[in-house]
């Protein structure tokens, strides 16, 4: 399994490539909807960019805690490691 | 009292050219638009001829959530709707201060059901699709995207009519204008090319077959063709009331005049000569004028046997010999669900510079239709009204006549 680190950069990447936000605005503290203008759709290409990224499934319950980057960050990381 | 319905703007992103400037120079110069698509061949299709456009990029100017629900067809009607808007002298800031409503013709989206099938296919989960294929993989497409990235709040809706579904959507525009129910209304037609949506078609056997000449394969009324060419891309076409035009100083191109309808009643495929014939009598009543009035008639003609012979005759029979007459689609191919609105397109052009596009590939007429008057090769030739036919499956029938702008 990828270490956190690797995992952050590479959820960072993909975020910034699919949701075309400058890298800049992307920290664990900020806010992850705010920061990606993220609407009820965006969620669903989430899940998908994430499945195909980590092969790891999120479901609508995994987002509830869900207000920072760290959180999401958190939460891949989990869904991995039970994976793994 | 009816209202006049005029033209104050038009875009084209078609094979030929992806502008009015390239398409009009085409036109003039006879120049077709059919390549050899390899990917068709390795695909199983029996004819690898198509029209082909490129890939717009839309990174520039639409966001990631407008472009991740736009598929081929509406990526296209995007770019011909952005050069209408621009040549009717409208900004999105007009199209949103009063009420513009969006009449497009499109009849297939195969390319996004197929993908977005194939995705759960593989992944036995829908949550897996994306948030855009649902807005690609439905027939209104292009008239959600569009009426969405615009800001549109008129009448918002796609005309669904096979290959005569451009053509519906001016006439619908055009009557819903007419009765004073809208001012201005984006009208078109788009046309995905890709495998997928011609697949079935080309199944059917009608596709050209000589491969040889690619640019020769589109030979409509000619003896020695094989078939038609598949084709697409887009076109849009703003309708506007003469009133509305005056008022905000806008330049009018062209008036459309009559709108003819009919179906015909028989087989699902095969065309008749009854129904056109009914359509093109139709338009030109409504349009007050006698058929000795056209000068031009962009005849629907794609290159088949029946089709070519029977519409010919048609036109001989409410028309006679007299008015001039080609198919674009020898250049074109046969751009479907597009060709109703982009014909409109070509023939307008042709009408604003004073020339008539030749059918290409012409050489040798059928022997019962030789007396119609075709054009061959490109002759200057000022005219003032068209007619312009569209047919499709399920004998779906549609006749636009179109005037050039007098104030009169």
């Amino acid at each position: 399994m990828m270490d956190k680190a690797r995992i952050y950069q590479k959820i960072n990447e993909i975020l910034v490539e699919e949701f075309e936000v400058d890298e800049k605005i992307i920290s664990p503290e900020a806010s992850l909807k705010e920061s990606l203008d993220l609407d009820s759709l965006d969620y669903v290409d989430l899940v998908v960019i994430i499945e195909s990224n980590f092969g790891v499934k999120l479901v609508e319950a995994d987002f509830e805690g869900v207000v920072t980057f760290q959180d999401f960050y958190n939460i891949v990381e989990q869904k991995m490691t039970v994976k793994s | 009292m009816n209202k006049r319905v005029v033209i104050t703007g038009m875009g084209i992103y078609s094979c030929i050219g992806v502008n009015l400037e390239e398409v009009r120079q085409s036109l003039f110069e006879g120049k077709s638009g059919i390549v050899i698509d390899r990917e068709r061949v390795a695909f199983g299709f029996q004819s690898p001829l198509t029209g082909t456009v490129p890939a717009p990029d839309l990174k520039k100017v639409l966001n990631r959530r407008q472009r991740i629900s736009m598929g081929e067809e509406s990526e296209y009607a995007y770019m011909a709707t952005t050069e209408a808007l621009a040549q009717a002298k409208l900004e999105i800031e007009d199209l949103n201060k009063r009420e513009v409503g969006i009449l497009f013709g499109n009849d297939s989206v195969s390319k996004a059901v197929i993908d977005a099938t194939d995705i759960v296919r593989e992944k036995k989960d829908t949550q897996l699709i994306g948030s855009g294929a649902i807005f690609k993989s439905m027939n209104s497409t292009v008239t959600m995207n569009l009426a969405t990235i615009f800001g549109l709040s008129g009448i918002n809706m796609t005309i669904s009519a096979a290959c005569a579904s451009g053509s519906h959507a001016l006439g619908l525009g055009y009557m819903f204008i007419q009765q004073g129910l809208q001012d201005m209304i984006i009208c078109g037609g788009a046309q995905e090319i890709n495998p997928y949506a011609m697949a079935s078609f080309d199944g059917l056997g009608v596709f050209a077959t000589d491969i040889s000449h690619p640019q020769q394969a589109s030979r409509p009324f000619d003896k020695r063709r094989t078939g038609l060419v598949p084709s697409g891309g887009a076109a849009a076409v703003i309708l506007e009331s003469y009133e509305s035009a005056i008022n905000r100083g806008a330049p009018i191109i062209a008036e459309i005049l009559g709108y003819g309808f009919s179906s015909n009643g028989g087989h699902i495929s095969t065309p008749n000569i009854e129904g056109p014939a009914k359509a093109m009598r139709r338009a030109l009543e409504q349009a007050d004028i006698r058929a000795a009035d056209i000068g031009y008639i962009n005849a629907h003609a794609t290159s088949t046997p029946i089709g070519d012979a029977n519409e010919a005759k048609a036109i001989l029979e409410v028309f006679g010999d007299r008015p001039y007459v080609s198919s674009t689609k020898s250049m074109t191919g046969h751009e479907c669900w597009m060709a109703g609105a982009s014909e409109i397109v070509y023939s307008t052009l042709m009408m604003q510079h004073g020339f008539i596009a030749p059918n290409i590939n012409l050489e040798d007429p059928d022997d019962d239709i030789k007396e119609l008057n075709f054009v061959s090769r490109t002759i200057k030739q000022e005219f003032d009204i068209y007619l312009s036919n569209s047919f499709g499956f399920g004998g779906t029938n549609s006749a636009l006549v179109v005037k050039k702008f007098n104030d009169g």
